[in-house]
Formats: C-alpha cells, structure tokens, sequence
C-alpha cells in the first residue's frame, strides 16, 4: 500500500504539532520517521493512521484519498490498518490469545476461524506457549509480540510502529526489528516506523524522514542519509549513533574482532593498572589473542573488560589461568 | 428477647435484604447506562469517546442536583412517584423507589469515574483496530474497568444498606424501620441493639464478598 501525503496540518489550540508534511511512504517498505520529542511524530501517525483529521492537507492510500471518507468507511478501512505502540497497550481485562483475537471478533469472523488464526499468529510471533497468559505475565519483548500478533490479525495492508521499540532492551530491540523485518517481507507490508534512536532506522528501515518541530527537514534512503547528512538535526542524531556503534558494546568494551573468544578476564581497580597479561606470557609458555577491551566506570571503580583466546599447551593453559586468577582477576570462560 | 422478637428480627432482615437487592439492581439499571454516557460525552481530553459537551455539562448538572438532596426530604418528595409505580408511599416495596433513585446518580458517577481511569492508549488502541464506539464500550470500557466496577457495586450495596435503615424512619420497613419502631418508640434497647448488629454483619459480609471478587479478577490479569 502506498501511502502519500499532501500538505498535512494539525495544530492543538496553539502548538503547531503538524505544519505542512508531504511525504511519499512506497509500498513493501519499512518507511521510518526520525525526530526528537515533541517533533510531532505521534500525531503524524494519527493523521496518517485516520485517527485524527488533519486541519487541513490530504492523505491518500494507493491513489485513493481517505482523510475526508465518512465515519463509517473509516471504521471499515482502519481494519485494514495494524499499529503498535511503545507501551503495548494490551487488554488486560483479556489473555494474550484473546487480544489477538479481539480485533477479528470485532470485524464478525466466525469462531472456528478466529481461533486457528490466534494459534497461527501465535506461532508467528514464537510465543505459541502462552495463549492463555494474562498479559501482566508477560515480559516487555513478549508484550510487544502479543500486540504485533494482534495488529496483524485481519491482515492489514500497512503496519504503524509508533516507538515500538522504545520501552524495550537492545537485545529485546533487535529481536524485535527482525521480527517486523520478517513479516513485513512475508506479509508484503508497508510499515510505517516512528522512532526516536537512530539504531532502528539504520537496522530496520530503507527509506526514512527526518522530522522536526512539525517539519520534514530531510528524507532519502538510510544509506544517502548515513553517508550524507545535509541537516543539523540529522548530523547530531548520526553523533549520538557512533559512541553507540555496534563494535562497542552496551559494557564500553570495543570489539574489533568477531572472531569467537573463549574467556573473558575481568579486572578490578588497581589490577586494571597492572601488566598481568605481559607478566603470565613471560612465566608460561601460552599466546594471547585478544578480540576486544575496554574499561569502564561502575560508580567510583574502575572495570576492565577483556575478551580473548589464551592458546598454548593444554597444561600450559590452565596453569597460565590459575595463575591470573591468583592475581585476583576474574577469568570466565565461555561457550562458542 | 422473646420468639416473637426473633421472629420479627428475621422477618425485617429479610425485608432489608430484599430491599436492597432490588434498589441494588434499579439503580444500577438507572445508574450504568447514564454513567456510560457521562464517560463517552465527556471532552476527549478526559477520555471522552464521542464529545457531546452540551449533553455532557446537562447530565451532570441532573447527576449533582440528585446526589446533594438529603436522603430523607428524596424519599418525601418521592411519595407520590412511590403512589404511582407499587400503589403505596409506606412499607418494603414503596421504600425501593426513593432508594432506587438516590442511589443511580451516586452509581452513574462511580461508573464514570472507573471508565475514564481506562488507559487512552488502549481506547485508541481498538480504536485504530476499527472498533465501533459501542464495541469499545462493550468490549475494552466495561471489561477493562471491571475490577473498579466490582468495587463501586459494592460501595452502592454498602450505602443502600445505610439509606435503607434511614427510611425505617418513614415507615419504609425493614431493620432500620425495626430499631426505631421497638428500640426507639417501645423502650426495647434489646431489639435496636440487635437490628444494629445484624445491619453491621450485613455491610461486612458485603465487603467481604466485594473485596474477594475483585481480587480474584485481579489475579487472573
Ligand atoms: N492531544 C493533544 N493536545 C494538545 N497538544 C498536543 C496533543 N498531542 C500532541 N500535542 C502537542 O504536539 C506536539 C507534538 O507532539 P507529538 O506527541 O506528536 O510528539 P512526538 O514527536 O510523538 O514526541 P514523543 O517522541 O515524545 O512521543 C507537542 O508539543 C505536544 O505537546
Ligand atoms: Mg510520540
């Protein structure tokens, strides 16, 4: 579905929330909408989403104009229309089953059918276990499944994320994106992603629009708009992005190999001071190869972080790690 | 406290219980539905679904009138509207009518508050889903507040069984009736002691029944 806008404008008594978007949002995309708080994205979405009417300016899907339609055929083409929120909102008085389920009764499909879809979208989201979960059992990651599996239930044409992922974890995040990024592909959906950090609109979206004080100040592809910023506004949201970038990770440490490491050294306060890796080489007869370090603050202490093979004689090895924890540093070893 | 006595007590509990069982559910017929409309008149910023301002401001204004008249002068005013829907102004039945109409603006007002405490973000949640004003009443308003609504219900029943003693005052029947007429004009402290604990059972029971509801809704959510 193809979404164009033409000249939107929303004011609340004297805040100008909208003021003026002509957007053009292509079919079978992730189409994101950066801005800060207070840049008006929300309320774009409700124009766009025919929840609210604009003051003025037009919104049309697919060629055919649907601001001005009459109540009751928005009522009909808003069931084509899935949307997800940053606080879920989810019926509590139902379970996760019967959320999904509510916008097909709602729409009179017959009960038989409604149930085999609520397990199907179950399955989708992979939370096929927890159909009859009251909701306030469920974790944020999982709540946000529940509501994608609900906004598609009557398989809608255009999907809206306004913040969806916003309350949850970067783990959490990323999972979700995948997610949306699957079913957008299988269910040839136009998604419309409002969000507020960078990291979505480069991990999830193709083309996207930067929005600010009501305005669209700059849109193109991800990629134009990461290697040529022509805004301020974008240029401080690419700014906040690099000391977030993915080789360094959420502990401050940089990674600079993805090579799988066995062991992670953790060093506290004096010991981060201290050369214990020069010191273990010269005594035992093993190699460091180290994929990633970093230090940071954890209050008033200082934490190194480190993460690395230690090859050599297997005798060598484990001599090599008593004797760098008899120094009192930390030495996990992990799975690969 | 002869058999006699009991006898009589038992009589007027059954008097009050059916009393306010039947006030119970009048006023809630009255009551819901105008506290249904006081919720999705009201201005959207309040949670309002369909803003009728005008409406609005008039159903509250009658609401507000009706709370603040005494209980009493309500059931004296009342008397010829008692006449004319059960034949009599005195006794069980007649006492329902007055009840019935002071407690619905009371009900009407706590319906309305428990449906604007339901979280907007999921009203326009059914909303972009294409849900009809009467479907997000229906199926996300009165589902979504119905813990708060248990405890509403059960505050109504608690006050109705206030206001059905005080109508033992006019000859309305029941244990209120009970107490004044042998403790108060027959010099027997006994049978008003007795009424007044049976009244204080009556309000804890209900407390207890009402609080164990709406816990146990909470639980499943
Ligand atoms: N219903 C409303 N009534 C009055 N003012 C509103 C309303 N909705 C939004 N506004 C105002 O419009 C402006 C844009 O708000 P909007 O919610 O669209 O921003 P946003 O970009 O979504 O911000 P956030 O990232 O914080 O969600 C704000 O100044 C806000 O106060
Ligand atoms: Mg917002």
């Amino acid at each position: 579905m193809q979404i164009e806008l033409k000249n939107l404008v929303r004011t609340y008594e004297t805040v100008h929330a909208v003021e003026g978007v002509s957007l053009s949002i292509p079919s079978n995309e992730i189409f994101g909408i950066i801005g800060l708080s207070g840049a008006g994205k929300s309320t774009l979405v409700r124009l766009i989403s025919l929840l609210e009417k604009p003051d003025s300016g037009e919104v049309w899907y697919d060629g055919k104009r649907v601001d001005n339609l009459p109540e009751k055929e928005i009522i009909q083409r808003r069931r084509h229309l899935g949307m997800i929120f940053q606080n879920f909102n989810l019926f509590s008085s139902r379970t996760a089953g019967e959320n999904i389920a509510y916008p097909m009764e709602i729409c009179k499909y017959p009960k038989e059918k409604i149930h085999a879809r609520v397990v199907e979208l179950l399955d989708v989201v992979g939370l096929s276990d927890r159909i009859n979960a009251p909701i306030s059992t469920l974790s944020g990651g999982q709540k946000q499944r529940i509501a994608i599996a609900r906004a598609l239930a009557c398989s809608p044409d255009i999907l809206f994320c306004d913040e969806a992922t916003s309350a949850l974890d970067p783990k959490t995040t990323q999972q979700i994106l995948a997610l949306i990024k699957d079913i957008q592909k299988k269910m040839n959906l136009t998604v419309v992603m409002i969000t507020h950090q960078m990291e979505v609109v480069r991990d999830a979206c193709d083309h996207v629009a930067v929005l600010s004080e009501g305005k669209v100040v700059e849109q193109g592809t991800v990629k134009e708009l990461f290697a040529s910023p022509k805004t301020n506004v974008t240029k401080e949201f690419l700014a906040h992005l690099t000391s977030n970038m993915k080789s360094v990770r959420e502990d401050g440490v940089v990674i600079w190999s993805d090579d799988p490491a066995h062991y992670v050294l953790r060093f506290l306060n004096d010991k981060v001071d201290t050369p214990v890796i020069s010191d273990i080489i010269r005594q035992f007869d093993v190699v460091f190869n180290i994929s990633g370090a970093g230090i940071q603050k954890v209050g008033d202490t200082k934490m190194g972080t480190m993460v690395c093979d230690i090859t050599g004689s297997k005798k060598a090895v484990s001599d090599a790690i008593k004797a760098i924890r008899q120094r009192g540093v930390t030495v996990e070893e992990v799975e690969v | 406290m002869t058999p006699a006595l009991w006898s009589l007590i038992w009589q007027s509990t059954l008097q009050t219980l059916s009393m306010v069982l039947f006030s119970t559910i009048f006023s809630v017929v009255l009551g819901l539905p105008l506290g249904i409309l006081l919720c999705i008149t009201s201005p959207e910023s309040q949670g309002g679904i369909r803003p009728k301002p005008v409406l609005n401001v008039v159903l509250s204004k009658i609401v507000n009138v009706l709370r603040s008249f005494p209980f009493i002068i309500l059931i004296i005013i009342l008397f010829p509207l008692s006449r004319l829907v059960v034949g009599t102004a005195i006794g069980t039945k007649a006492t329902i009518v007055p009840l019935s109409i002071a407690a619905a603006p009371f009900v009407a007002r706590l319906v309305e508050t428990s449906l604007k405490e339901v979280d907007r973000g999921v009203i326009q949640a059914a909303r972009i889903m294409g849900s009809t004003n009467n479907q997000i009443v229906f199926k996300v308003l009165l589902p979504e507040a119905l813990p708060s609504l248990v405890s509403g219900l059960t505050l109504t029943v608690i006050n109705l069984i206030g206001y059905s003693a005080m109508a033992g005052a006019v000859g309305g029947g029941g244990l209120g009736d009970l107490a004044i007429r042998y403790g108060y004009q027959r010099f027997k402290p006994m049978v008003m002691l007795v009424a007044i604990v049976v009244i204080l059972l009556l309000v804890e029971l209900i407390q207890f029944i009402g609080n164990k509801i709406s816990a146990n809704m909470m639980k499943k959510r």
